[in-house]
């Protein structure tokens, strides 16, 4: 049989970042994927060891503008255990209530990609409507929509004072009229649950067996969620996993549905704790470190990993960053070989793939 | 001079400078202004009300839409996807990092900003900017699309010599109630 070379992207109406995948088909059928990566590559850890601690946070932000607040906390806490300082409980609570809005936006947005991607352009709008109120948010109380700048070395910069409550909670239901306006679209409906079902299997030991992580693992069957280390202000806001066990398309959207509600309630309960609470935002970071350490979170994507090496200078000797688009793309090369070209972007996006991330 | 010729070349700037069709390329930037591209297009700030359509092909596209700061492994790629735009068209820098390489300027893999790859019509301030800015500047971009770039330098008309430049605004103030 004929092979054709097929190649998607740099530039795809489907991504709104460049990934280029060589595509060699027979038929309709995908037998080889081979991924051109780089388009995106800026230099950021090498940039990192240029720059003192403090101005590295702006930096590391905006290696990913959708899950920047992810990036901070990481590296923020690398910096910190390094230090070997305490964050003040409010930092932490902050944290948790900026980190678990963004994801919430990370995965709404992620929601109307998808629908975009299989054709189902109300559900694309109406999850961009939502996440709108998001942003508002996050405006309310940060002053910008998208990249918000929150995160300090040893706490957080930005404060919501209790008299900015009753907002946020006002917009809090907002979202979540929002949300249960969507639902019927997302877990109700038939077109959205027989385009998913069944594209990009991903058996539970094949998952384990590459090493997914975040959505991607937790939609086939594994159990595992950063979290639960107890991070930020995880140590009192426990978390419950959400599983499911379909390991396709379909059983990822619902993992990712259910999770907005889950980080809504913390969103919630981590006011409920910031109501009252006194004491100070941050703690002193010195400006020389020694050592080396390392930080996990659970970024919306999956588990994000920052390592820092420092020799005493006033900059870090090394930045690492393992994101979690890098340990599941190796998922989108193992589900493509026998899927149907037109079922490529949806395979490729029900991972949530952020090359801003992964090439740094 | 009024005719049959005269009438038709105005219903053709006036085609050309309505309904503008964008083409967007991220060049290595972080999200954060594509997603406010997106945004642009979406429910509230509804683009599309102004017939400014998102395509995926450079040749059916009238703007060029371009974030994130020029870097070695993307040159190429820009370059082909401005070429392949059919005349008139203009550029429009979105962000920071396609104005000047912004918080990566420096860096080991980038140029700097996109102006080095590709000549720029007009740039968006912001970091990353509000969608209501970027469809500023797209309104900005509309009177570069009246005429084809070169017969714009014949002219004296607007040219990649007159780039325009939002002006900073004031920023948005975070209202906290008093206590």
């Amino acid at each position: 049989m004929t092979r054709t070379v097929v190649p998607f992207g740099p530039q795809h109406p489907v991504l709104a970042e460049p990934i280029q995948l060589e595509l060699t088909l027979e038929d309709e059928v995908v037998v080889d994927a081979i991924p051109g990566l780089g388009y995106v590559h800026r230099g950021i850890e090498a940039e990192a060891e240029r720059r003192p601690y403090d101005e590295d946070l702006p930096l590391l932000e905006r290696v990913c503008g959708i899950c920047s607040v992810a990036h901070a906390v990481a590296y923020a806490q690398a910096v910190e255990v390094l230090a070997g300082v305490e964050i003040p409980r409010r930092a932490r609570l902050l944290r948790t209530f900026w980190f678990e809005l963004t994801r919430v936006h990370s995965h709404l947005l992620w929601l109307g990609l998808a629908g975009d991607a299989i054709g189902f352009e109300a559900l694309f709008q109406s999850c961009w409507r939502v996440r709108e109120d998001v942003l508002d948010l996050f405006t309310a109380t940060a002053g910008n929509r998208v990249i918000i700048g929150v995160t300090a070395l040893g706490g957080c910069r930005r404060d919501i004072p209790d008299t900015l409550q009753p907002t946020i909670r006002a917009g809090l239901d907002a979202v979540e009229r929002g949300l249960a306006g969507i639902a019927p679209f997302v877990l109700g409906s038939e077109a959205v649950a027989r385009r998913l079902a069944g594209v990009g299997v991903i058996p539970r030991n094949v998952a384990l067996d590459l090493g997914l992580v975040g959505p991607t693992a937790r939609a086939s069957g594994v159990a595992m969620d950063v979290r639960r280390s107890g991070y930020a202000a995880h140590d009192e806001l426990p978390v419950e996993p959400v599983v499911e066990t379909g390991g396709d398309a379909l059983a990822r959207t619902v993992v990712r549905w259910r999770e907005i509600g889950e980080s809504m309630r913390l969103c919630r309960e981590a006011l409920d704790r910031l109501h009252r609470l006194p004491g100070p935002l941050a703690t002193r970071v010195p400006p020389v470190l020694h050592g080396e350490a390392i930080s996990r979170v659970e970024a919306p994507r999956g588990e994000l990993f920052y390592y820092v090496l420092a020799d005493g200078e006033p900059h870090p000797t090394r930045v690492r960053v393992r994101t979690p688009t890098f340990a599941n793309l190796a998922a989108v090369l193992s589900m493509l070989p026998g899927t149907q070209m037109a079922n490529v972007p949806v395979a490729l996006l029900s991972i949530d793939p952020c090359l801003s991330c992964t090439e740094r | 001079m009024r005719g049959p010729r005269a009438l038709w070349q105005a219903w053709v700037r006036r085609s050309r400078t309505k309904s503008p069709w964008i083409v967007h390329f991220d060049c290595g930037g972080c999200n954060g202004c594509d997603i406010e591209i997106l945004d642009t297009l979406m429910p509230r700030f509804s683009a599309e009300r102004f017939g400014v359509i998102n395509v995926g092909d450079p040749r059916q596209g009238d703007i060029l839409l371009v974030t994130g700061p020029a870097n070695l492994r993307n040159a190429a790629v820009l370059r082909s996807v401005y070429d392949q735009m059919a005349e008139p068209k203009a550029v429009v820098a979105v962000g920071s990092c396609a104005a000047h390489g912004g918080v990566f300027r420096g860096a080991p893999n980038i140029l700097g900003g996109v102006g080095e790859l590709v000549p720029v019509d007009v740039f968006v301030p912001g970091c990353p900017p509000t969608p209501e800015r970027i469809l500023e500047g797209v309104i900005a971009a509309l009177p570069l699309l009246a005429e084809p770039r070169t017969a714009r330098q014949a002219t004296g008309g607007p040219s990649p010599m007159s780039i325009v430049m939002l002006e900073p605004r004031e920023e948005e103030v975070v209202r906290v109630p008093a206590s």
